[in-house]
């Protein structure tokens, strides 16, 4: 156990100094992008690998906010923190709002109804005055933040985003191992027994869906201040499916997965950029592959193999949480066919 | 408060011109959600490839006019054959590893099919759409007295209700349909009839596929033949299922014309909220009455 934690901590100290010097070798727009989507994906995991439900919306709360945070900040001129905490405050609204309804339909239809409803966002993005339309909010300015720090250097841009992933990460991680984290693990693993120990399940569901929300929304933010633009592709199906992917690329119900995830598929695109549709269809690859033979994900199999089951301490459950709804799954379907 | 109203209240024929419109969509929408629903019911998966394979039907429909010289009433038997047939090939190699499997990984497998094949497609014809031609024999159109209405978007209207009433007739009133309703409910027990399950599913499955094409087919002289038409599509038709419920056959048939309907309405009254009209009523009847007009709770 005690060695458990420290190869943990190591693995830490690692990639956090990994993540200081990285802007030095590689590309710093190229890293910014990815924090952004590890932080959208590890959002956007939190609700299907720790409570079970997979949203197909979740461009929604991720192009609000950008939008938000674009018009405030170029509109109203208002420092970027502010143009943060605005978007980050719609996508909480939105969220609220979808969580609220689509929570009352579980598995499929739970997919069906968040995509529904954000498709509703986009049409609205696309009509709207305000969202500039088929062009977005293009040079939107990335400002002074608290009035004193110039984000237009890339540098400093890149460690403030790199600070608020690590925010976001951390807040993320925070939930997982609290005891409202157990309960909703709970709640994946056997809802009518959860409630049947007294737990409102559908209040911890919002909670769990509104919080995703906002982090999805603060990635959404931070992405638009990075490219100094917000535009369709922010709130289109296909950044929903996106984020999916991350996710399930890296390994659903993975602390790291989603993340490592994240810079997979960004690195891919930038290599792929000049393939133009084609990356379309190797996004669509990619999807079966896993869904068929790689449903652990990058960090999933890793775990599985690195970490005999017998040495996974409580705390380390994530890891292998993965294939957790999977044998739920399969055992419904079993019971439910014989 | 209704100041718009007044504003907008346009002259009859152009209200029964966009009715006609909100009715042809309609149909469409009705016979993509029965496909949906037919497979939903037997696989437990719902098909995210729909709208694709939608598109693949309108899109074989313009190789056989282009290529083989094949006009409409050949392509309306032939496309949905073919494309049918390669649903099948789907099912046989990849859907049936993700039955027992959550029912998500199902819509996950079915999303990356739908990307592949409209990526393809897109790679292959950009954005723009292939103009196709109404055939001959359904040109022109007769004048009502209140409205014009072209021969062919009447022709839509009929076979489509045709082709919907077919497909209930055959799950709900013949011995095919018994069996499939019976493997809905307990494939286990049905095996043990000695009807063969697994084969069963792949039909239907092709059925479904086969479903979308000819909507594809009938939809490609209304739209243009675009690879984007059936993602444009396909998420409205998902927001009908959750209204309707997938519980029913005759529950996705009407409420796929009823929403068409209140859609050219909206477009009369109300242009701007045509788009999301459908997605609010999905919102408040989640409110309401969470399992849909004809579902169960699930």
């Amino acid at each position: 156990m005690a060695q458990r934690l420290s190869s943990a901590r190591f693995v830490t100290v690692v990639l956090l100094a990994l993540a200081f010097v990285a802007p030095f070798v590689l590309y710093p727009v190229f890293l910014m992008e990815a924090l952004c989507f590890a932080l959208f994906a590890c959002a956007f995991n939190l609700l299907i690998g720790y409570v079970g439900l997979l949203s197909f919306g979740h461009a929604a709360f991720f192009g609000s906010a950008a939008y938000i945070t674009a018009y405030t900040v170029k509109v109203w001129g208002v420092p970027p923190e502010i143009g943060i905490l605005a978007g980050v405050a719609v996508a909480a609204i939105f969220g609220t709002a979808f969580g609220w309804l689509a929570i009352r339909r579980q598995g499929i239809y739970f997919s069906m109804i968040t995509l529904a409803l954000a498709q509703m966002v986009y049409f609205v993005a696309l009509q709207a005055p305000f969202t500039g339309g088929e062009d977005g909010i293009q040079a939107v300015p990335r400002g002074r933040l608290f009035g004193v720090i110039d984000l237009n250097d890339t540098m400093t841009m890149y460690y403030f985003v790199l600070a608020v992933f690590l925010i976001g990460f951390a807040l993320i991680v925070r939930t997982i191992n609290s005891p409202f984290g157990q309960v909703i693990k709970a709640i994946r693993e056997n809802e009518p027994r959860a409630v049947s120990l007294g737990y409102h399940a559908d209040r911890y569901k919002l909670v769990v869906f509104i919080l995703s929300a906002s982090l999805s929304g603060l990635a959404g933010s931070l992405k638009s201040l990075v490219f100094e633009l917000a535009s369709l592709t922010d709130v289109e199906w296909t950044m929903s499916g996106w984020v999916v992917l991350m996710t399930l690329v890296g390994g659903l119900g993975t602390v790291l997965g989603p993340a490592v995830g994240a810079f997979f598929l960004v690195a891919m695109q930038h290599y792929l950029a000049q393939l133009g549709s084609w990356v379309t269809v190797v996004q669509g690859v990619i999807f079966v592959v896993c869904v068929l033979v790689f449903r652990r994900g990058i960090v999933g199999t890793i775990a599985f193999y690195a970490v005999p089951p017998r040495d996974v301490p409580g705390r380390e459950k994530p890891t292998d949480g993965g294939e957790k709804p999977t044998e739920v799954g399969a055992a419904a379907a079993a019971r439910g066919a014989s | 408060m209704f100041g718009w109203l007044h504003l907008t209240i346009p002259p009859a024929p152009a209200m029964f011109a966009q009715l006609l419109v909100g009715l042809i969509n309609g149909a469409f929408y009705a016979m993509l959600s029965l496909g949906l629903a037919v497979i939903f019911g037997l696989l437990n998966i719902i098909n995210f490839a729909h709208g694709a394979q939608y598109m693949l039907g309108a899109f074989c429909a313009w190789f056989l006019l282009s290529a083989l010289g094949l006009g409409y009433w050949p392509a309306l038997v032939l496309a949905p054959l073919i494309v049918g047939v390669a649903g099948i090939a789907i099912e046989r190699l990849l859907l049936r590893h993700v039955y027992r499997l959550d029912p998500l990984y199902g819509l996950l497998l079915t999303f990356g099919l739908a990307l592949i094949i409209e990526g393809v497609f897109r790679q292959q014809y950009g954005s723009s759409g292939q103009p196709y031609a109404i055939p001959p024999e359904l040109r022109g159109g007769r004048n009502l007295g209140f409205m014009f209405l072209p021969n062919y978007r009447a022709w839509v209207i009929l076979a489509s209700l045709a082709v919907c009433l077919a497909t209930w007739f055959t799950i709900e009133r013949t011995r095919l349909g018994a069996n499939l309703r019976a493997a809905t409910e307990n494939p286990v027990l049905v095996r043990a009839f000695g009807i063969n399950v697994p084969r069963m599913v792949t039909l239907t499955y092709g059925a479904g596929v086969a479903l979308a094409a000819l909507a594809g087919v009938m939809a490609a002289p209304i739209y243009q033949v675009s690879p984007l038409m059936g993602s444009n599509i396909i998420i409205v038709v998902f927001a009908v299922v959750v209204i309707g419920g997938m519980g029913s056959i005759s529950g996705a048939i009407i409420s796929g014309f009823t929403l068409g309907l209140v859609e050219g309405l909206t477009k009369v009254f109300y242009p701007e909220a045509s788009n999301t009209v459908i997605f609010v009523i999905m919102a408040l009847v989640l409110l309401v009455k969470p399992a849909g007009f004809f579902g169960h709770a699930r």
